[in-house]
């Protein structure tokens, strides 16, 4: 069966400010949709309230995967049933070891049912698991013993974030800018990695401003947000199109989503 | 006399059944009558077969006890002097192996885990019940180098000599009520010599349980280390959870002489209604180092504060401390350090974790007396609040006569992030393992100091602490 995410109607606020106003979009397992818009259209907020961040407060509409009702689960829930985000701006967590984190979660995220203090996965297992993954991203075995985004670099925390992705397997996976702060070299490694990791059938839903990552991961969906909606869905020409001539025609096009963003992006919110 | 364990019962505090909370029914073959009063001093004292001196150095102490005022800083005590047991004997007599001890004392020490530990990392252990010292064992090789591992009873008959020359020295009746009540009342606790030059490579343990209620348990350390010797010693404390209240009120003395190093690593993990007010100082002469590393758990009210008297050049001294409280726990802890001669060196790492409504304070002392110029002394402390009921307090008294000196504190103050509970959530962990982990991240630089199977011990008991109670 081929596994869907359907999100429909969904409205979201942030600090009681309405951010989504009525988010409807449908991913089917092994598509790639690249997600575009200017600065606070509410790109990364729909990311947020598809994982479940508490500060997003979705007042209505439904997110489901296949028949689950993902706003009824607890972000470690969302996580251990198929979903996962790579976030633009990591967290540090000092004195948590990369390699002692990503074994739990990793052994959470394959056995959903796992209650805690059970058994992790083996560590050899792990290891060389971990180890291999590593070596496709080229990151120093070194990096497994530093502590969770704690003194990353930019390029250190996104290259973090795809080995969590290629660890993890999810069925869908949002990738918030994870192409952004890195040199070109950087940018091509990691969109080569993503290609590679999402290549075998998983939903991607890739938020970007460039396009060295849809050059290698080709969306068979852009769709154009603008006011906390999506005002326009369209094939790989349409991301093309924003990439050569921005979002002048979107902004004529839709006066009042672009009203709204217009509020949005000067106030102190952000999406 | 019953021989069965049974399980305490179910701890509020905790909430679930905890590994310590566990009662080895009444096996006292001796106890004093409740109460405290020169009478009782010297019934103690006559069990004991004591030299008149200590006879005379208790009741002077008994009278300091009675003279002196509750503390008036650091946490609420609550006790009624005359509602404690100060003596009370488990045994007849002290094995050397496990199998000389009555079965139902050893079944305690292994449901702590002792004899195993014993046989896998540790030079040498003494496991005390209640008022008494009931086993003790010292590898042989540390015979015959000459290595004193005993306890202090035992010590004032085998080496009257070094009792008498440094007991109270270090901390005398008068410095507090509760050291004066020890004086008075003292039973059991370590005495360890270390020669010149001698250096242990694997840790000595005691092990401190107080298993009856009603209990006060007042043991007295002495380490001695000599010129140029090491030595880590490591004490961990439990009791079971009973409805009133139980003391534990120890005092321990450390001396290293000329180069001598000493480790004195604490994990306490007392029972929610314990009160647990303790007076630990070392003296260091010159380029000695000396190494306080205290974890607390547990109690109802910790006062603690480690103190490094560093008195001859080079001396130095470090105290590393680890606080956590949860519901219905005050820990005030911190340490204290003396610079009395110059280019002496101090350091201060404090850690504490509040959590369910639990308060933890750092109080802490750095002094530099006059003449003691290029001393260096740095603090950090780090409190992590997991809660909006719970609390965190900073006390830090720096106190300096000299001039030419370098003086460093930091202190920081932080409530569990909401985006890092988001960040390892999301990627699978529950609210309760990503909570664990990002305390255990927390204290992870004290941790690491901390002997391996020590380590596992704190994450697990951290992990218990964190259970099913994430706010």
């Amino acid at each position: 069966m081929t596994h869907k995410l359907t999100i429909e109607n969904l409205h979201v606020s942030v600090d009681d400010k309405p951010i989504l106003r009525g988010v409807n979009l449908v991913l089917h397992e092994g598509e790639t949709h690249a997600l575009m818009g200017p600065n606070g259209s509410g790109k990364s907020t729909l990311g947020m309230a598809i994982m479940g961040h508490p500060k997003y407060e979705v007042n209505s509409g439904t997110i489901k995967l296949d028949d689950q009702d993902v706003l009824a689960l607890s972000p470690d829930e969302r996580a251990r049933a198929g979903l996962f985000m790579a976030f633009q701006r990591p967290v540090a967590i000092p004195g948590v070891k990369m390699a002692d984190f990503l074994r739990h979660s990793t052994t959470n995220v394959r056995n959903p049912n796992r209650q805690e203090g059970e058994d992790l996965i083996p560590m050899k297992e792990f290891r060389k698991e971990l180890t291999d993954n590593m070596n496709k991203l080229e990151m120093d075995v070194q990096f497994a013993r530093r502590y969770v985004n704690d003194g990353f670099s930019g390029g250190e925390m996104k290259r973090a974030e795809i080995l969590q992705l290629a660890m993890l397997q999810p069925t869908f996976a949002i990738l918030d800018e994870t192409d952004s702060g890195l040199d070109a070299d950087a940018v091509r490694l990691a969109s080569e990695s993503i290609a590679e990791i999402g290549r075998a059938k998983m939903g991607l839903l890739i938020i970007t401003h460039h396009d060295k990552l849809l050059i290698h991961n080709p969306p068979e969906f852009t769709h154009v947000m603008l006011g906390g909606r999506i005002v326009e869905t369209g094939g790989i020409e349409l991301a093309e199109e924003l990439h050569a001539s921005g979002y002048e025609r979107i902004r004529a096009a839709y006066p009042d989503a672009e009203a709204q963003n217009e509020a949005m992006s000067s106030s102190e919110v952000i999406s | 006399m019953a021989t069965e364990i049974t399980p305490g019962e179910k701890s509020e505090v905790v909430g679930e059944i905890n590994k310590y909370d566990f009662r080895t029914e009444n096996v006292a073959v001796f106890k004093v009558e409740k109460g405290i009063n020169a009478d009782i001093v010297r019934q103690i004292s006559e069990m004991k077969d004591e030299p008149q001196w200590m006879l005379d150095f208790r009741l002077e102490a008994l009278e300091i006890f009675e003279s002196k005022p509750m503390p008036e800083w650091g946490g609420d005590i609550d006790i009624d002097f005359q509602d404690i047991y100060y003596y009370l004997k488990p045994t007849e007599g002290q094995g050397k192996t496990w199998d000389e001890v009555p079965a139902e004392i050893k079944e305690t020490f292994e449901r702590l885990g002792i004899p195993q530990a014993e046989r896998e990392y540790l030079a040498g252990v003494k496991a005390q019940f209640d008022s008494e010292v009931i086993y003790g064992s010292v590898s042989e090789d540390l015979d015959k180098l000459g290595v004193i591992f005993t306890d202090t009873d035992t010590a004032l008959k085998e080496h009257p000599e070094l009792l008498r020359e440094y007991f109270g020295t270090i901390i005398p009746s008068l410095d507090n009520k509760f050291a004066a009540l020890n004086s008075a009342v003292w039973s059991g606790g370590s005495f360890i010599y270390i020669p010149p030059g001698v250096k242990i490579e694997f840790p000595l343990q005691a092990y401190f349980r107080i298993n009856a209620q009603n209990m006060g348990q007042f043991e007295r350390t002495l380490i001695i280390v000599d010129e140029g010797a090491e030595i880590h010693y490591v004490e961990g404390c439990t009791a079971p959870m009973y409805s009133s209240d139980s003391l534990h009120s120890a005092v321990v003395e450390v001396i290293c002489k000329k180069n001598a190093r000493c480790r004195y690593t604490t994990i306490q993990n007392w029972a929610n209604n314990i009160y647990n007010l303790v007076t630990k100082r070392a003296v260091c002469m010159a380029d000695a180092t000396m190494e306080w590393v205290d974890g607390n758990l547990g109690s109802q009210l910790t006062m603690k504060y480690p103190a490094v008297y560093m008195m001859e050049p080079g001396a130095h001294g470090e105290i590393l401390s680890i606080a956590f409280s949860g519901k219905g726990q005050h820990q005030d802890a911190g340490a204290k350090l003396v610079h009395v001669a110059p280019n002496t060196t101090g350091q201060i790492i404090s850690k504490s974790i509040s959590k369910d409504g639990g308060r933890s304070s750092y109080r802490g002392l750095v002094r530099v007396e006059k003449g003691a110029h290029d001393a260096k002394n740095n603090v950090v402390c780090d409190a992590l609040i997991l809660d909006a009921d719970s609390r965190s307090d900073t006390y830090p008294y720096i106190e300096v006569m000299e001039q030419d000196v370098s003086i460093g504190h930091e202190a920081s103050v932080s409530r569990i992030g909401e985006e890092q509970l988001f960040y390892l959530t999301s990627r699978g962990l529950s609210e309760a393992e990503a909570s664990a982990m990002i305390v255990n991240g927390f204290i992870e630089p004290l941790v690491k100091e901390l002997p391996m199977e020590y380590a596992v011990e704190m994450n697990r008991l951290i992990q218990l602490q964190m259970e099913g109670s994430v706010g």
